[in-house]
């Protein structure tokens, strides 16, 4: 417990009302959107206005040796955000204002609790988009999604949030506040910082303000969608549309298993004896273009033995889109607890790893469904238990540790988009090695000596 | 499969209002993915995460599990920040039924510890009708110490020292309510309104909203149903729909009172029941058949009542033929959603397509109309600051749209919007839909077919 001194404290840096310290507010905040990981109440919570405010707390906390976690919704599936040493957790929900949008330079200056769709809204009217479009884009904020450089279904053609952040104001654990990149498209000066605090999980940093990258929004776009007896045959019409020098905005893909799950839930008359189902969207400025590769995207499905369906109309457009947004849903219908990993492979291997997945879940006779991003190689393999099961627990955690395991092995990665955290921590030397690990814990000692900042995510020190 | 609607019962026939560990499988299916934080109108408002639904999972979880205490003031504080409007479950992935965790979350805190004294006071009113019809008519004369008119006279405002005290709960000098009305609808109409070759004859639910402060709204349904050749019948006997406490967590009050209710409509031989508030429309179509679910006689009753229970807009459109009004209503109008209209009666088209249907009406959507206004009955009192951080979003919306009328679905609604557009500079004239059809028909029938 903190001293009741270090809360009198922090209502004098934050206000009263910025500070909680109520047993229902630390419930509230024990937790994030991640299954089976360990929850853990805050001993106080405190929500900052301001750089400033997070500048004294920073300072508070360093002197009294006080874990921080920053948060901004709560929605990353890593165990990001949990308070695993209690402490303070550090709500940006408050700071949330959108300071500038410059169509001229095509970018937005925003506070950290910005929601992402709320910037999206915001920028609509200048005919532009933020790309980056994780799942929960209509409540996860533009400082959280930075911390986990979080992905989404337009990655393959559009990138990442990596590639949309051109500059940020952070606080460091020392308690010094630092800005670099900005508005320009060029710069070069000194390391790429942006690129070093963006998907650093909030262990180096404390993010107080983003200038984010801004395109113009896409005027055409195509769905279809095609559905293939074999998982070769959705594997090659993949390979097909690289091949054919389409990259599409969207390129979906979903295994037997959660089409079914899918067909049993929503009822949007899928064939559940098909194996493998892509959706796929192509758009882009021109209409000849987008027609184009629309015309060539189709050929390849059908070259492929794929049953094709395209959209016509907006309302057909909603309904093709319906499978892909009723898959999580669907599976997580199946029980009461949902386990979502994001695997990833090089796009060539796509279909190894599904068949692999699938073996796995057999394996351990575990129910397990995968969807993802084909297109980039970014698989989510879900696996859906009962909690209140130990031995579907420790076979699902086996399941788990061959998945990564197999991933590695085809020249993947342990996390495509969800992060590291407290989920993927242990298995960060298979993939990095021993001098990997060391440079990582180089980095946060210089950066965090104390261990303030998110401790017990990411970095595997010695002492965690 | 699992995310499909369940019976309330639990194991032994037990009811989430009657057991709270039957919850538990509704709870286990929310997971904390915080889709709910998207459109919660009281997360919106203050923007901490207690307020959200799935906090609110969180907490009930920590109570099954003997973390938390039900009766801990921060609990109960918690548990009664919430509108129960029903947003979160329309955002919901795996379908939580939320309002269910709520209202049994509720009922466990009554059982354990009664009903708070001023609650009580308030509801065993409206256990003993003739007592609540009094101490309204009461209110009704009384209401101009307190209160003063606003020049149109259909609001009224408090008077300066009512005004001061009140100032906590909203009502400073700005707070616009409706007028009570001396004359309750229910008085006002005979019990049986009769028309030459009726086509249909139906009942209809007036609820305590319509009877007591907007008696001319009730007035206009039942017009529009003549209008339409639908004999009415409007037994004087039917009490409050209960919904006002059972959100409270008097689940045996409630229960009495749905029976009740039942009993009066059997009487009437009516095929259909018809509503003019999605509280009232939604109790009947899927509270009391869970609140009556093990009850041997009154169970099927409820169920029987359930399919015959229709808003008015719903039976107008999609029951009969609504007969197209002919009298011109030259305003533009735009249709904020009432929650338990169409979160709980799925009721949002048709409300629309009869204002669309109106000679010289000018519909105009706003943006996010089926966002909550804040009222959720009773929460607009007790949490008067968040429901009028939500209720100026509503007017800021309303204003965007350049409407001059506002039309709703449901009397407290309507009661919010009152108080939030004359807050902005709006003063859009707040209406239920069923009067503009009213006035329509009135006007064709006057030979007016024009309002200049």
């Amino acid at each position: 417990m903190l001293e009741a001194t270090i809360v009198t404290e922090l209502e004098n840096l934050a206000g009263k009302e910025n500070v909680l310290i109520g047993k229902v507010d630390l419930v509230a905040y024990s937790y994030d959107a991640t299954a089976d990981m360990p929850k853990q109440t805050p001993d106080v919570v405190v929500l900052p206005t301001s750089a400033e405010m997070v500048r004294d707390i920073v300072h508070l906390a360093r002197r009294n040796r006080i874990a921080i976690y920053p948060r901004g919704a709560g929605t990353n599936l890593s165990g990001g955000t949990v308070p695993l040493k209690k402490g303070i957790v550090l709500s940006f929900q408050k700071m949330n204002k959108i300071v500038e949008i410059d169509p001229a330079n095509l970018t937005a200056v925003v506070q950290p609790g910005v929601v992402i769709a709320a910037l999206n809204a915001a920028v609509a009217p200048y005919g532009l988009i933020y790309p980056p479009d994780p799942g929960t884009v209509a409540t996860a904020t533009m400082g959280g999604s930075a911390a986990e450089n979080s992905g989404g279904l337009r990655g393959l053609k559009y990138g990442v949030t990596k590639n949309y952040i051109m500059g940020m104001e952070v606080v460091l654990a020392n308690g010094d506040k630092v800005r670099f990149g900005g508005k320009t498209v060029k710069n070069v000066t000194a390391y790429d910082f942006s690129n070093l605090f963006v998907g650093s999980e909030g262990t180096l940093g404390i993010i107080t303000e983003l200038t984010a990258k801004l395109i113009p929004a896409p005027k055409y776009r195509r769905i279809m969608m095609g559905v293939f007896k074999t998982l070769a045959d959705a594997g090659n019409a993949v390979a097909g549309i690289i091949a054919a020098q389409v990259i599409p905005a969207t390129l979906e893909i979903m295994d037997r298993m959660t089409i079914r799950a899918v067909e049993d839930f929503a009822h949007i008359g899928l064939p559940v004896d098909a194996e493998a189902l892509l959706l796929i969207e192509v758009d882009g400025m021109a209409e000849e273009v987008v027609r184009a590769e629309a015309e060539a995207t189709m050929q390849v499905v059908r070259d492929n033995n794929g049953d094709l369906k395209a959209a016509e109309t907006d309302q057909e457009r909603d309904q093709l889109w319906t499978a892909r947004r009723n898959a999580l849903p669907a599976l997580a219908s199946l029980n009461n607890t949902v386990v979502l990993e994001d695997a990833t492979v090089p796009r060539s291997r796509i279909t190894d790893m599904l068949v692999a997945c699938e073996t796995i879940g057999k394996k351990y006779n575990l129910t397990l469904g995968t969807f993802g991003h084909a297109g980039d190689g970014n698989l989510h393999p879900t696996i859906l238990c009962d909690k209140r099961n130990p031995d579907e627990i420790h076979r699902v955690h086996e399941a788990v540790d061959e998945i990564f395991e197999t991933a590695l092995q085809f020249g993947g990665t342990l996390s495509g988009e969800h992060g590291i955290g407290m989920a993927k921590m242990k298995y960060l030397g298979d993939e990095l090695g021993q001098s990997g690990l060391d440079l990582m814990r180089t980095i946060k000692k210089a950066l965090d000596p104390d261990s303030i900042l998110n401790p017990g995510k990411m970095v595997p020190l010695r002492e965690n | 499969m699992a995310a499909q609607t369940k019976s309330p019962e639990g194991s032994g026939g037990k009811t989430y209002y009657d057991e709270l560990a039957v919850v538990r499988e509704e709870l286990d299916k929310c997971m904390k993915c915080g889709n709910c934080m998207a459109v919660c109108p009281v997360y919106g408002a203050e923007r901490v995460e207690s307020a959200v639904t799935r906090s609110k999972i969180a907490v009930a979880e920590a109570v099954l599990a003997g973390e938390l205490a039900l009766d801990d003031p921060q609990v109960y504080e918690m548990l009664f920040n919430c509108l129960v409007c029903k947003s979160c479950m329309t955002n919901c992935p795996t379908k939580v039924n939320f309002d269910r965790i709520m209202l049994a979350l509720r009922a466990a805190l009554v059982r354990k510890n009664g009903v708070p004294w001023l609650k009580k006071a308030i509801f065993s009113t409206l256990r003993h009708p003739a007592l609540f019809d009094t101490g309204m008519r009461l209110g009704a004369a009384l209401q101009g110490l307190a209160f003063r008119s606003e020049d149109s006279g259909r609001a009224i405002l408090p008077r300066t020292p009512l005004a001061r005290m009140g100032e906590k709960i909203g009502f400073d000098g700005e707070r616009r309510l409706p007028a009570l009305n001396d004359t309750p609808l229910r008085d006002r109409t005979d019990e049986v309104v009769r028309v030459e070759g009726a086509a249909m004859k139906v009942a209809f639910f007036t609820g305590d909203s319509l009877n007591y402060f907007y008696p001319e709204t009730g007035r206009d349904l039942i017009e529009v149903l003549v209008a339409n050749r639908i004999e009415v019948h409007i037994p004087k006997a039917q009490n409050c729909c209960g919904v006002p406490v059972l959100v409270h967590g008097d689940v045996e009050t409630a229960r009495t009172l749905a029976r009740r209710n039942i009993d009066t409509f059997e009487a009437t031989g009516c095929a259909y029941l018809i509503t003019g508030c999605g509280s009232c429309g939604g109790a009947w179509q899927h509270d009391y058949p869970e609140l009556l679910a093990a009850d041997p006689v009154y169970g099927p009753k409820a169920r029987h009542w359930a399919e015959r229970t229709y808003d008015i807009s719903t039976f107008l459109t999609r029951i009969v033929a609504l007969r197209p009004p002919q009298g011109r209503i030259e305003r533009t109008v735009t249709y904020h959603d009432s929650c338990h209209l169409k979160k709980s009666m799925k009721v949002a088209a048709e409300p629309r397509e009869i204002l669309r249907s109106i000679p010289g009406l000018v519909f105009k959507e706003m943006a996010a109309p089926d966002a909550c206004c804040g009222s959720g009955g009773s929460y607009v009192l007790t949490h008067y600051e968040t429901a009028g951080i939500i209720g100026r979003k509503k007017a800021e919306d309303i204003e965007r749209t350049r409407a001059d009328t506002v039309a709703t679905g449901c009397p407290a609604c309507m009661m919010q919007l009152l108080d939030n557009v004359n807050r902005t500079d709006g003063h859009q004239q707040v209406t239920h839909f069923v009067s503009l059809l009213a006035e329509s028909y009135r006007r064709e029938k006057s030979g007016s077919r024009s309002n200049r």
